[in-house]
């Protein structure tokens, strides 16, 4: 990697800490609501492998979704948008924090409902094999989510179809609060794999070239038609699960411990020590950041709320005229209003 | 016009679409060995003209339904076929949080153009495999849900879903299968969302769909003798749902019966008889009656089986109750 592209992966790194830090404040102000899950601490892992992967490869990923989003390109403004529920989010504030989206940047979303989201990639990544594409498809989980049916079928299916994806474990070694010896009866996740004789790989979560150079290594075996892959990647997060969750079950030393292996100033390191950059650099980089992220909070906050009236826009990918009036069923699509019997026309 | 089965029209919608589209494929349990085509044959021969479009897929129905969800992503128009409606249930995630969503929650950024069909019925199977669903279905926006009742119909419905850009869960009845009726040779295709008078009367309405169409129409022969006319609808759609034409009806009989397979207790005929109810107080001289399946599960025993769906004898009985005000 070139010098600049290593500068760039910090500067990913550190502008997703910061926007995770001020989505955090955003939503003790009430600007945020529901379920806000941060990926501080876990940085390393969407950077290092969104930039391993090609601009038009798939990422699927599971709610904890910030990271991927900024990291492939979305700006920062509209992922604040859609924290903040306005028509200019990602997804014009139908889906929020867990759905962020941009179909034209190929992130096809973060996904809500743990494993749900792995059949969907491996669909996809039917559709690159059918259509010759080359694409591979990235789709990141957490550790709680291998224990589910869906995680089981979809490495089945992908390895009997030999389908181009990349199934990603964030093993930050807890699932809510329950910790992973407590949930699942295989702590070392890559190894689930082989009941599946599914090509499988443990990496440091918190080592963002380690990161990068397994997902550039497992997307040439999937571009090459040699299947699927699992990579198991070890971190930690430092906040709880949510904003929701006031952390009470990890013990503080673990947190403490895993605080000490913050995979920012780790890579800062590295670049200082390979004369890549000065402090200097490192503080411009820190301002940049936080200018950006403040922007993205001005303008997330001057921006409108979704006007009631495209509530029923987008159920359907043509419209269905008797469901857009008010909700009810009454019509088909070609039906004019409805005259009742007393003159009143009620729809149409 | 030649006369052929439901399932046969099922198969030349799936073949003439296969034809037209490279994208279409069928995956389902079971559809290219077994029998020669599915459990219950609708896909026979079809991965032979079709060779790596038609699959046979792990039992796991979540993937069934979620991996042909992601490829409707990707642009395939994949038509997944559960073996049973039963087996929905495993999939039900993915049909409610995944196929519905999509479109909606990421704010038209994602399509999903696929069809799942599947079989209700039962014959002797218990409890756990002679449900139907299309209430639950039916309750979902994003979703739509095609229930044919004829081979017409199948055939130009089942090839309008497949076209259709919106995920549709096409419902087809064990009993249906093997049922007659003429289909045109050539490529028509009929709208989603459009109901259909089946059978004009001036006595009494009488809203239905999918198997229970057959039930009515040979109840609608019986009364005909006693000298009383169904005008009988079949919904053929049940998301959107149209109740113009059965409200057009009731302003016409005055009188109304919904008849459906299912349960009783917030079975679509619930929905549909408040609905109408609302819109057509006043042209209605009787409340609207309900013919629903007997709200057990499904037992084994032959005339325990027989005495929990509704036959024609049960609509019979319900328009006389409604004739001789009895409510
Ligand atoms: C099917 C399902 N069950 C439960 C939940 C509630 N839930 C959301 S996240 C979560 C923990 C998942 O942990 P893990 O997969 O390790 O991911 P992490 O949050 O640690 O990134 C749970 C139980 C859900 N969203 N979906
Ligand atoms: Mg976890």
């Amino acid at each position: 990697m070139d010098k600049d592209s290593l500068i760039l992966l910090y500067r990913q790194m550190l502008l997703i800490r910061v926007f995770e830090d001020k989505s955090a404040e955003m939503y003790a102000r009430a600007k945020i609501g529901g379920f806000l899950h941060l990926y501080n601490g876990q940085e390393a892992i969407a950077v290092g492998a969104v930039a391993a992967l090609r601009p038009d490869d798939d990422l699927v990923t599971h709610y904890r979704d910030h990271g991927y989003a900024l990291a492939r390109g979305l700006s920062a403004r509209a992922v604040m948008a859609e924290l903040f529920g306005r028509e200019t989010g990602t997804t014009g504030g139908r889906g929020g924090s867990m759905h962020l989206a941009d179909v034209s940047k190929h992130f096809w979303g973060g996904y809500a409902i743990v494993g749900g989201h792995l059949p969907l990639a491996a669909g996809l990544a039917y559709a690159a094999q059918h259509h010759q594409t080359g694409r591979v498809v990235f789709c990141v989980m957490g550790d709680g989510s291998t224990n589910i049916g869906t995680f089981h079928a979809a490495l089945n299916w992908t390895q009997l179809w030999r389908l181009p994806v990349i199934f990603t474990v964030e093993n930050n070694q807890y699932a809510m609060g329950t910790a992973i010896a407590n949930h699942s009866a295989v702590t070392e996740i890559y190894r689930k794999a082989c009941a599946y004789d599914m090509h499988a790989e443990q990496v440091d979560g918190n080592d963002v070239l380690a990161v990068r150079e397994a997902v550039c290594r497992l997307a040439t075996r999937a571009r090459n038609g040699e299947g699927p892959a699992l990579l198991e990647a070890i971190t930690f997060r430092h906040r709880g699960h949510s904003m929701a969750d006031s952390d009470v079950q990890r013990p503080k030393s673990q947190v403490a411990e895993w605080k000490e292996r913050d995979p920012i100033p780790a890579f800062a390191e590295v670049l200082l020590a390979r004369n890549l950059v000065t402090p200097n650099d490192l503080e411009q980089i820190a301002r940049d950041v936080e200018a950006e992220v403040e922007d993205a909070v001005a303008f997330a906050d001057a921006s409108p709320e979704p006007a009631r009236k495209t509530l029923y826009e987008g159920i359907y990918a043509e419209p269905v005229s008797n469901m857009q009036i008010d909700g009810s069923l009454i019509g088909p699509p070609t039906l004019g209003p409805v005259i009742f019997k007393n003159g009143v026309s009620k729809h149409g | 016009m030649a006369e052929i089965t439901y399932r046969e029209a099922l198969k030349r919608a799936l073949r003439e679409e296969m034809t037209r589209d490279p994208n279409v494929v069928i995956w389902g349990e079971d559809i290219v060995a077994y029998g020669g085509g599915g459990a219950y044959g609708v896909t026979a021969g079809l991965a032979k003209e079709f060779p790596g479009r038609v699959r046979d897929v792990p039992i796991a129905e979540e993937a069934i339904v979620g991996v042909g969800i992601g490829a409707a992503m990707g642009g395939i128009r994949p038509v997944c076929e559960l073996m049973t409606i039963n087996f929905a249930l495993v999939a039900w995630d993915q049909i409610v949080n995944h196929a519905a969503k999509q479109h909606h929650m990421f704010n038209r950024q994602i399509q999903v153009p696929m069809v799942i069909r599947s079989p209700a019925g039962w014959g002797r199977t218990a409890s756990t495999h002679s449900q139907t669903f299309e209430n639950w279905l039916a309750s979902i926006p994003g979703l739509k849900v095609v229930y044919p009742s004829t081979p017409y119909d199948a055939k130009g419905l089942l090839k309008a879903s497949i076209r259709d850009n919106d995920p549709v869960f096409f419902i087809e009845h064990l009993a249906l299968y093997g049922t007659k009726g003429e289909v045109p040779d050539h490529d028509y295709v009929l709208p989603i969302g459009v109901s259909e008078v089946k059978r004009p009367g001036k006595h009494l309405t009488v809203v239905t769909w999918g198997r229970m169409l057959v039930e009515t129409l040979k109840a609608a022969r019986t009364l005909d003798a006693e000298g009383i006319e169904l005008e009988v609808i079949d919904l053929r759609t049940l998301r959107p749902l149209d109740l113009a034409p059965a409200l057009q009806s009731i302003r016409k009989t005055h009188r109304a019966i919904v008849v459906e397979e299912g349960f009783r207790t917030l079975g679509l005929g619930a929905e549909i008889a408040a609905s109408l109810q609302e819109m057509a107080f006043n042209d209605l001289d009787a409340p609207i009656a309900r013919v629903a399946g007997l709200e057990v599960p499904m037992p084994y025993a032959k005339n325990l089986e027989r005495a929990t769906i509704p036959f024609a004898e049960d609509v019979v009985a319900a328009v006389h109750r409604m004739m001789e005000k009895k409510y």
